[in-house]
């Protein structure tokens, strides 16, 4: 009976709405209050930034579109020209519209361009699929193996009706990416295996490894570059002549390895030692803790310094062009160098960055969600 | 501390005096640069008797279980666990490893796996246990701490007691014949202590053979065999626990026993 007043009660009293914070504590308004009118130094600073931004920003639009002139008849730059010397300059994007092609494929031959076209939609697609966490199985490596090879196939040709396209010949984008992939997928194992002999019990390891880390850290990339073009083909008995790009790529490798095993060294300091006594402790091998306890952790905590450094890399194989390799960058300098186009330098070097942007910007984000997802097991 | 765990009558020893000893250590001693932090301990601890060593901080206890499976290396003295003499042949460490579990103070379980894959880990890769046995020996042991509802989430989602339960879960998957708890509960909340407890008491009365670094003195009455009391990197005095706690011989026992009963 009690029951049954008690709920007729409750029935009765009314349900409180649920309340809300005060209005100027939430939202876009209290917001902009907040971060950029919360003082008279604060507004201030914001109306000048605010009105500098907006301006260059409409002098940007102007030149890059409003002005723009974007293709020309047979090379006839006078127009683009006379838009340079004029009052409301314009960009020349003509020089991209006729150039492009270049750039992106350097000397490779023209009929053939479908195919480091290709090339680079294999790498592209290979990079997102990579990233994807379901498909993070073993058959990856199958995957990663085979594309490899097309690629491979595709570039150099020879077989299957296509005509043998020597590696002097290859140039820009597909450049840029075979050192950067290459370079990556091989250093970041070496880093792995020397960030752990640095911390190794065998002395020798680590002598060794320290040697090697603190040898290639303390030379510039582009000496270890030059000595890899000109003095090792010197040691190197008569006759025999390792590939030019495969020397780069090796110093790359070896340049990248070095610096990212400091990286994942210090993820590895900084687990806790309990992590290490509690594998020990269950009897877990050496290898057995590394690849189920310690590296599991140790890269989870180093992502964002881990492609920091991959980012830096992968503009870094624009320093290839000091001992004569096409990539992207230096295809676009010697696209600007015909002299018709002269003087269009900025708006080829625009271009390239907008790719080396979307590439870049695009690890970034995605090590971001990598984080986010990866660490989740943090949060309670 | 002791309160948690006053009620209760004490077990009826497990000691196998017939079999050889489950440890055995031998003048055993060990320095950290010039101090010396082990000297001339002996102990012998028999198959499924149940050790409580107790002592003031600093007095060289958690230094001497973590020797018996060499997650500190002795310098001089033999230790001799379950027949295998700790010398530099892994193979002989390997063997220790795996027939003795370890439950540490700050419990250490992979915060990056599940409590189920914590527990699978080493059965699956030491034992070569297949998977789908080594998890319902999981799930076994979790039921047994008495959390087998938690068996999918991470470390970081549980209480420290519960965390403290799958990590003596963990230890136990491996079948251990020998558990060392290094300050179990010291990590711990008052009201998350019984819990755990109540877990390590659950397991002495099974026979098996424990040496438990603890201060909670209650415990010790009532699952002990023995207490050994530590100071200073030596072992002063042992005895049972009514004996030790009742009639302490030495100075430095008493002095440690009225400086733990007074914290209460």
């Amino acid at each position: 009976m009690s029951d049954i007043t008690l709920s007729t009660s409750v029935a009765a009293v009314p349900e409180a709405a649920p309340r809300q914070p005060p209005a100027l504590t939430t939202g876009p308004l209290a917001w902009f209050r907040a971060n950029l009118f919360s003082s008279w130094l604060n507004t201030a600073l914001t109306l000048v930034l605010g009105y500098l931004i907006v301006r260059y920003a409409i002098s940007f639009v102007d030149w890059a579109f409003v002005h723009a002139i974007w293709s020309v008849e047979n090379n006839q730059t006078a127009a683009c020209r006379a838009l340079k010397a004029s009052a409301t300059p314009g960009a020349c994007w003509a020089v991209i519209t006729e150039k492009h092609r270049f750039i992106l494929f350097g000397t490779y031959p023209y009929e053939e361009h479908w195919r480091p076209a290709i090339v680079c939609a294999l790498f592209t697609a290979l990079y997102v699929v990579s990233a994807m966490r379901r498909f993070w199985r073993w058959e990856l490596a199958i995957v990663w193996a085979v594309t490899l090879v097309v690629i491979g196939v595709l570039m150099w040709g020879g077989v299957l009706g296509l005509s043998y396209v020597p590696q002097e010949r290859w140039g820009g984008l597909p450049i840029t990416l075979i050192l950067a992939t290459f370079g990556l997928a091989f250093a970041f194992p070496l880093a792995v295996l020397v960030a752990l002999g640095r911390r190794s019990s065998m002395p020798a390891v680590r002598v060794l490894c320290v040697a090697y880390v603190e040898l290639v850290r303390g030379v510039p990339l582009i000496s270890v570059l030059f000595m890899a073009s000109v003095m090792f083909p010197l040691f190197l008995p008569e006759g025999i002549n390792i590939d030019k790009l495969l020397r780069a790529q090796v110093a790359f490798i070896l340049f990248a390895g070095a610096y990212l095993a400091e990286v994942v060294r210090g993820g590895l300091q900084a687990l806790p030692k309990g992590q290490y006594e509690a594998a020990d402790a269950l009897g877990l091998s050496y290898w057995h803790k590394t690849g189920f306890i310690i590296l599991p952790q140790a890269l989870r905590l180093v992502i964002p310094p881990l492609v920091n450094t991959f980012i830096g890399f992968f503009k870094d194989t624009s320093l290839v062009l000091i001992i004569g390799i096409f990539d992207l960058l230096t295809a676009g300098k010697t696209a600007v160098v015909e002299p018709a186009w002269q003087g269009f330098g900025v708006e080829v070097y625009v271009a390239i960055s907008v790719v080396y942007f979307v590439y870049c910007f695009a690890m970034s984000r995605y090590s971001q969600n990598l984080e986010a997802e990866l660490n989740r097991h943090r949060v309670r | 501390m002791s309160a948690a765990l006053d009620e209760g009558p004490s077990l009826a020893s497990a000691v196998r005096t017939d079999a050889p000893p489950a440890i055995l250590l031998d003048k055993v001693n060990k320095w950290y640069g010039a101090m010396h932090v082990l000297r001339d301990v002996s102990l012998q601890v028999a198959t499924g008797e149940r050790v409580v060593v107790c002592g003031p901080s600093g007095s060289g206890k958690s230094t001497m279980i973590r020797c018996i499976n060499r997650l500190e290396q002795h310098q001089e003295g033999r230790i001799v666990v379950d027949g295998h003499e700790l010398t530099d042949d892994v193979r002989a460490l390997d063997a220790i490893r795996r027939e003795v579990g370890m439950v540490f103070q700050s419990f250490n379980l992979f915060p990056h796996l599940t409590i189920l894959e914590n527990l699978t880990l080493a059965p699956i890769w030491v034992r070569k246990t297949p998977k789908r046995e080594a998890e319902a020996l999981a799930m076994h042991y979790l039921e047994r701490v008495k959390i087998p509802e938690q068996a999918r989430k991470y470390p970081g989602q549980l209480s420290g007691g519960q965390q403290q339960r799958v990590a003596i879960a963990r230890a136990l998957c491996m079948k251990p014949k020998i558990m060392l708890f290094d300050e179990p509960t010291s990590a711990l909340d008052p009201e998350m202590i019984k819990e755990v407890l109540d877990t390590m008491v659950g397991l002495a009365e099974d026979g098996m053979t424990m040496i438990c670094v603890t201060h909670e003195m209650g415990f010790a009455q009532r699952v002990a065999d023995r207490v050994v009391f530590m100071d200073r990197g030596e072992v002063v005095e042992q005895g049972t626990p009514d004996r030790m706690f009742g009639s302490p011989s030495t100075d430095r026992l008493k002095l440690f026993l009225s400086q733990v009963l007074r914290g209460h």
